[in-house]
């Protein structure tokens, strides 16, 4: 009988320590970048743009790549995630094509991204010639981030009960009418607060604008969605690895870092927050 | 249209037709009245009509958007193919299987994969080492042992670990880990196959904890109510009842913490080492498959036979992640038959 309550005790123990283990790496990825990135951050580095070969200056054009790329990836993933999904909840009957369709977007959303950018080389750039672009590069993440955004809206739409579709058909709705009138309305904001996550994702990922338009330093903003664009993302990988005076400019490496760390966690976090209100405010 | 009355053509067909049938079958039951014989006004016929054209395009709108993942997945692996295929011509496959990488060598170009599909193996069996205790007590952890106030809290925070992109986490390889490593085992710098192993394992965490967490909790509670009645402990109802009950689950989320782990890019292209040679240890610096693309696709001319070849070992990819995301969900399919 003591024996069982010494093994439950150590094993819950090291159940503990593993959860203990797993926040502390996350605190000390936190507290190491805060910390360090805290003392590069100033008005200058987020309102300027890199001067002297990247050793002095700020950040300015790589936030504002990041952000139009972004920008792309929602026009792109967002209506047409929605539209799936719509499809698949709502149309959709539990047939072969209905699994396979599934099954689909379970293994897009496992293809490595840089198998993603490949695609969009040879697709975006090359084949439909936007040649290395903001809106090859966006195209390229929405394509990323479109199982993201299926599976979240779902997730919204299958929240909605069943009586608000049946109740309009009742009373003679036709099936689009139903799902305009009684789904969508209270689905949306739901759906948004999905893709927002996915969209998060998007805007930290590197290897899929490797080729398709993120440059290695640009004085000027971007003037239209064919021109090359410095991003957050790369611009860390470019200050951490292939900058000539690596040492020098830490600093400034880890200020990105913080600076994108917190927009990512930042729309991350605001998602979560939203969807944890929105659960707890719905009694149907 | 006479071909597909014939007998073998309707079956080797019966996709197509699956296809036909959720695009136009069951209209009947969508549209209200459909099919009732009391309206005669004319002008009724025709609105109505006109509102089930209009049906039947919204919903080929709708399935149009529904089939383009199948076209997306299909179309990456067209593109990767096609554009790999003159590799495949030029390259004898023998070549393939060498363990030198060396295109722009100016004696004779190699085109050997081995070193790189051992480094990609190596840094993710190194990270399913590290991340499949640590996940799976996290998991059990949460679903049995915490209070659900602590879960309520976890939870997100995990979700938080999976937000981090992964260009930071390399940046957190060299800068903070790496230096650790070199001091721990004494090598001149940490950028070696340790350190990739435990970064993939960070990132390949969130996966493993929330899938194997649902599995968990998705055990009926009779089962664990069952082994309580019987007299046993929580930790060997855990472990004796619970874990074995959702062991499809948790192998699921191996396979698929194991699948972010071979496709992870930034993280080892940053943290590794970029040592081309073959790795005898875990304590050699690696270039694995997908930093490989990653280097060189932005040096080399297009049209080469290098250009190629990095196609080809995208295309590797493509096929081995494939392989891991199907057996995953082939798993984790016959585990919910099982449950309901």
């Amino acid at each position: 009988m003591k024996k069982k309550k010494v093994v439950q005790f150590i094993g819950f123990f090291l159940l503990r320590v593993s959860l203990y283990v797993v926040l502390a790496i996350l605190l000390l990825f936190l507290y190491d970048i805060g910390r360090k990135g805290g003392g590069a951050i100033s008005w200058e580095f987020i309102s300027q743009p890199p001067r002297r070969g990247m050793t002095e200056g700020g950040i300015f054009p790589a936030i504002m790549g990041t952000f139009l790329v972004t920008m792309v990836t929602a026009v792109l993933a967002i209506p047409l995630g929605m539209f799936a999904a719509i499809y698949l909840n709502e149309y959709a009957k539990q047939t072969r094509l209905t699994r396979i369709i599934r099954l689909s977007i379970r293994n897009l959303s496992g293809v490595p991204s840089i198998v993603y950018g490949l695609f969009g080389v040879i697709l975006f750039v090359n084949i439909l010639k936007f040649g290395t672009s903001i809106l090859s590069a966006g195209l390229t993440l929405g394509l990323l981030t479109l199982p993201w955004t299926i599976t979240a809206s779902e997730e919204a739409l299958k929240t909605i009960p069943n009586s608000y579709r049946e109740g309009a058909l009742a009373l003679g709705a036709t099936k689009w009418q139903a799902i305009r009138t009684n789904v969508l309305p209270y689905a949306i904001p739901g759906m948004l607060t999905g893709t927002v996550l996915g969209l998060a994702r998007a805007a930290g990922e590197t290897a899929p604008i490797l080729f398709t338009g993120a440059a290695f330093y640009l004085p000027y903003l971007p003037k239209s969605l064919s021109d090359q664009f410095m991003a957050l993302p790369y611009h860390l990988y470019i200050m951490a690895t292939q900058h000539h005076a690596i040492q020098q400019v830490r600093p400034l490496a880890y200020g990105t870092a913080l600076v994108l760390i917190v927009l990512v966690l930042g729309l991350n976090m605001t998602a979560i927050i939203v969807r944890y209100r929105m659960r707890r405010k719905r009694r149907w | 249209m006479r071909w597909f009355k014939k007998g073998r053509w309707r079956q080797s067909s019966s996709l197509v037709f699956q296809l036909i049938e959720t695009f136009w079958g069951g209209e009947g039951e969508d549209l209200p009245h459909s099919g009732e014989k009391s309206a005669s006004l004319k002008s009724l016929r025709g609105k109505r009509t006109l509102a089930r054209w209009k049906e039947s395009a919204v919903k080929a709108f709708f399935f149009a958007n529904g089939i383009l993942a199948i076209i997306v997945l299909i179309g990456i692996f067209g593109i990767l193919l096609s554009t790999a295929i003159p590799a495949f011509k030029e390259i004898p496959l023998a070549e393939f299987a060498k363990k030198t990488w060396d295109p722009t060598s100016p004696e004779k170009a190699q085109y050997g994969l081995l070193s790189m599909i051992v480094s990609t193996l190596m840094c993710t069996a190194g990270a399913l080492l590290i991340a499949i205790p640590l996940g799976l007590g996290v998991a059990a952890y949460l679903s049995d042992v915490a209070h659900w106030r602590v879960r309520e809290i976890v939870k997100p925070i995990v979700e938080i670990l999976a937000g981090i992109p992964s260009v930071v986490t390399g940046f957190l390889g060299i800068v903070l880990f790496g230096p650790v490593i070199a001091k721990i085992f004494h090598t001149g710098h940490g950028l070696n196959a340790v350190n990739g192993s435990f970064l993939l394992a960070i990132m390949s965490l969130p996966t493993i904890i929330s899938i194997s967490e649902d599995s968990l909790n998705a055990v009926p509670s009779a089962y664990a109510e069952a082994s309580l009645a019987l007299g046993g402990s929580k930790w060997q109802t855990l472990v004796r009842v619970k874990v074995p009950a959702a062991l499809s689950g948790i192998i699921a989320s191996f396979m698929l913490g194991m699948g972010r782990a071979i496709g992870e890019t930034m993280t080892v292209l940053m943290a590794t080492g970029n040592a081309r040679s073959f790795p005898h240890g875990f304590l050699d610096s690696i270039r694995t498959m997908t930093a490989n693309i990653a280097i060189e696709l932005g040096e080399v001319p297009y049209y080469t036979t290098h250009y190629y070849a990095l196609f080809a070992i995208g295309l590797v990819l493509f096929i081995m992640t494939f392989i891991v995301n199907m057996i995953a969900d082939v798993i984790l399919n016959k585990y919910q038959q099982r449950e309901l």
